[in-house]
């Protein structure tokens, strides 16, 4: 298993296991889109007390649900890389952090659009909007302070370290509807509770949060791709492959 | 099926502008970020063919 483990840390092998998981992710990802759009829009009712506006879920809680995803895994690479000085995950931290950032900004702008019909406002100043938009001020940090840095060690050091320190809000985050008094309403979906929305309308959101996770994972593969191929390009397997384009 | 003609669906029971905002800039990143992925690789590829041959240029002028 260890051994394994090694075999795919190395770039060298990764670069074409992720060449054949895109296309794989990327047909899944298409797939589930249109299954989640059909039943979200098709299939799903009215609600009776928001009207068609609540439609805003099936995105809205998934990007939501990936932008928090998306750092608890950026951040588990950039621990990795600081205890190991893995190559590869410094790699995988940097080609996460974009997909993050988009999915934080696209949670907050669907929130505001959802807000305006339902609260009345577009944005408030509480706690779990708040600590949502820290995260997408997060992912930016973090993208910048590894393009400010010209030696990629330091920059990887030095990113792993602010990707790190801020898992912390992800927690925040999650339960900032149950510590504090805030407008947006609570988990609508829970371990502990039956949820409280029609079974179509949950499924829906599911395979939305499902087409989201396939995205993602075909979006960072690809990317990390160009990533090794200049990382690396001073190898000889890099060579090769480049000889093998003309 | 929830919709009586299309022009009902579009119309979101008078949420147009929330929903299909929502649903407009989401889909518009995603496929810019689909974009911007692959044009990456293509210029990455790019870049690194034309480092490959200026150094195999210049092996041939040291060599000669």
């Amino acid at each position: 298993m260890t051994n394994l483990w090694l075999y795919f840390s190395s770039p060298k092998t990764f670069y074409p296991l992720a060449g054949k998981l895109i296309p794989v992710f990327s047909l899944l990802a298409i797939i589930l889109i249109a299954i989640g759009l059909y039943m979200g829009f098709a299939v799903a009712p009215t609600d009776y007390k928001q009207g068609d506006s609540y439609r805003i879920i099936y995105i809205h809680v998934a990007a939501a649900w990936m932008s928090m995803f998306i750092y608890v895994v950026m951040a588990g690479w950039a621990a990795v890389g600081m205890i190991w000085n893995t190559k590869l995950s410094d790699m995988m931290a940097g080609s996460l952090a974009p997909t993050g950032a988009m999915f934080a900004f696209v949670a907050l702008w669907t929130g505001a659009l959802w807000g305006k019909p339902t609260w009345g406002t577009y944005w408030v100043w509480d706690a779990r909007l708040t600590s949502e938009l820290i995260l997408l001020f997060l992912y930016v940090g973090f993208i910048a302070l590894r393009s400010a840095i010209d030696d990629p060690r330091r920059a990887a050091r030095a990113s792993a370290v602010l990707a790190v320190v801020g898992v912390i809000n992800v927690p925040i985050i999650y339960f900032s509807v149950r510590w504090w008094n805030t407008l947006h309403q609570g988990a609508s979906v829970s371990p502990e509770m039956a949820p409280k929305m029609a079974a179509t309308m949950l499924w829906a959101m599911f395979v939305m949060a499902m087409a989201f996770w396939m995205y993602t994972i075909a979006v960072v593969l690809a990317r990390v791709r160009s990533e090794i191929l200049e990382r690396e390009s001073s190898t000889e397997w890099v060579r090769e492959i480049l000889a093998r384009q003309r | 099926m929830q919709w009586a003609s299309w022009s009902d669906f579009w119309a979101m029971g008078g949420y147009a502008f929330f929903v299909w905002g929502s649903y407009g800039v989401t889909a518009a990143l995603m496929i810019a970020e689909v974009i911007l992925v692959v044009r990456r690789r293509r210029a990455t590829l790019e870049q690194l063919a034309r480092a490959a041959r200026m150094e195999k240029g210049q092996r041939n002028e040291s060599s000669q």
